[in-house]
């Protein structure tokens, strides 16, 4: 904790629930969530240099139930982050800054993110299952 | 500054700022958001088309230039955006200076060694018959 000793803001528990505060710590988290699934590019990477074999193996993990679990969480991540950051950068130009657009927008990235992780999967299901 | 004061505003300005960098990372956060927008979706479609591929199908595919490139530049990219973002939740979260310093040289490094290691591996394939 900080070394420093200074009053503290009061913290989330005081506040109403509103769905910007979901839209916003869901980017944050989706964002470290994504730092640590990057491990899962370079390890297929890696593993599709390596060889047919090493290549095989990384498709039996990935396949596991683990792994699809772990798949299917960071795509809804991917996804998330994916169209809450195309948000945040349309706020960036100084647009949706109204209240009821910001809350409209907010709905909208959580929604879309689980309609286009809901689509990818159905589309792995039908393509006859991963791996 | 003062009234004597001979350089102009924007030459104290520039570059300045609590980060002594002024808006450089917000700005090459934006910048490489931009570029990962359309990285994702062209790498999202690239391994869904790549499902049921064999291992030379999927060798294959990644070995054509295009893709090749772009799945540098999706690498590149995503880990230039995961330190830059990485920052910004230490800078919030670790307020002992010298966990945070010792952070911020962790996640670089593995960040750089990711990237490497990547784009090693990418041209390991793309450049080997």
């Amino acid at each position: 904790m900080a070394d420093t000793q200074r009053p503290l803001s009061p913290h989330l528990q005081i506040y109403k629930w509103q769905v910007q505060m979901l839209s916003s710590i869901l980017h944050r988290a989706t964002g470290i969530a994504l730092a640590v699934g990057s491990l899962l590019v370079i390890a297929g990477l890696l593993h599709l240099a390596a060889g047919e074999e090493s290549f095989q193996h990384f498709k039996n993990i990935a396949g596991s139930p683990v792994g699809l679990v772990l798949l299917f969480g960071w795509s809804w991540a991917l996804f998330y982050h994916l169209c809450n950051g195309i948000r945040h950068l349309i706020q960036d130009t100084g647009a949706g800054y109204g209240i009821a657009q910001f809350v409209r927008s907010s709905w909208i990235s959580v929604i879309a993110s689980i309609v286009l992780t809901l689509l990818v999967w159905a589309y792995v299901l039908t393509a006859g299952g991963a791996a | 500054m003062t009234a004597k004061d001979l350089r102009q505003p924007i030459k104290v300005a520039r570059g300045l700022g609590s980060s002594q960098s002024g808006v450089s990372h917000w700005w090459t956060q934006r910048v490489t958001a931009v570029a990962l927008v359309f990285l994702v979706l062209w790498f999202v479609a690239t391994v869904l088309s790549l499902l049921h591929a064999d291992y030379a199908v999927a060798r294959a595919t990644v070995a054509k230039p295009w893709n090749a490139l772009l799945l540098i530049a999706f690498v590149v990219a995503m880990f230039w955006h995961a330190v830059l973002g990485l920052q910004v939740v230490i800078e919030d979260y670790v307020h002992t200076r010298w966990k945070e310093v010792a952070s911020m040289l962790i996640i670089k490094f593995l960040a750089v060694l990711g990237a490497l290691a990547s784009v090693l591996a990418v041209l390991r394939i793309a450049l080997t018959p």
